[in-house]
């Protein structure tokens, strides 16, 4: 299943309650402020690196870039262009938005 | 692979409607299907043709009607969201008693079936809002 969170983790929780969620082997995409999560040292950071224990995370690199954070980026996190989220919304049965 | 759309969101106050058409574009460019855009909630409102943002800008509900020209897209506006907020076609605002339209081209008015079937038809429903 693709998840998508489109909103900062500070000033959201969705990104919070999607983590809570999320089945063993699932992506999650970072879209839009979402891509905000994905910040290395930030008060989330701790909780995301855990997560990429059991689901794979991906960040919209478009969004990443717009926002001047693509050097800011948590190891680990995989940047995908749009034609990458369309691949993830057809490799994935469902796609659910943390909207 | 077939997709519907769903967008909740405006144009310009959000960013829902910029990501479902750089996806929408991005999965047609792949060789996919979308199979039907559904505006829903204040989404409605990338479908009025009056809107004119400056020239340097990204003209949102524009760009919407040429993809849907060239890709021959079914871009569809829930009626009774479209009615809150003004948004019309000939035949509505001659039924609701309107001196104007303006839904912009390649849009049609329909109701929530239409969601209902696209998330059915397709095989996968994407939701954009905020």
């Amino acid at each position: 299943m693709l998840h998508t969170v489109n909103k900062s983790p500070f000033t959201n929780n969705s990104l919070d309650s999607c983590l809570d969620c999320v089945g063993n082997g699932a992506a999650v995409l970072l879209i839009e402020d979402g891509v905000y999560g994905a910040l290395k040292g930030s008060k989330v950071a701790d909780k995301v690196k855990a997560a990429m224990g059991k689901v794979t995370i991906y960040a919209l690199s478009a969004d990443v870039k717009a926002r001047g954070v693509a050097d800011k980026m948590i190891d680990g996190i995989k940047m995908v262009d749009y034609a990458g989220f369309v691949e993830l919304a057809a490799e994935n049965d469902k796609v659910h938005s943390w909207l | 692979m077939k997709f519907t759309i769903q967008i909740n969101e405006g144009p310009y106050q959000h960013q829902a409607s910029d990501t479902a058409y750089q996806f929408t574009k991005a999965a047609l460019e792949k060789g996919h299907e979308i199979f039907r855009v559904f505006f829903y909630h204040d989404g409605v409102n990338n479908a009025t043709r009056l809107t004119s943002p400056p020239q340097d800008d990204r003209n949102v509900v524009n760009r919407w009607s040429a993809l849907a020209e060239k890709h021959n897209l079914d871009l569809v506006v829930c009626v009774a969201a479209a009615q809150r907020r003004g948004i019309a076609d000939a035949d509505e605002a001659k039924r609701n008693g309107k001196d104007a339209d303006n839904l912009a081209p390649g849009f049609r008015i329909s109701g929530l079936g239409q969601l209902i079937e696209g998330g059915i038809q397709a095989d996968r429903l994407v939701v954009f809002g905020d």
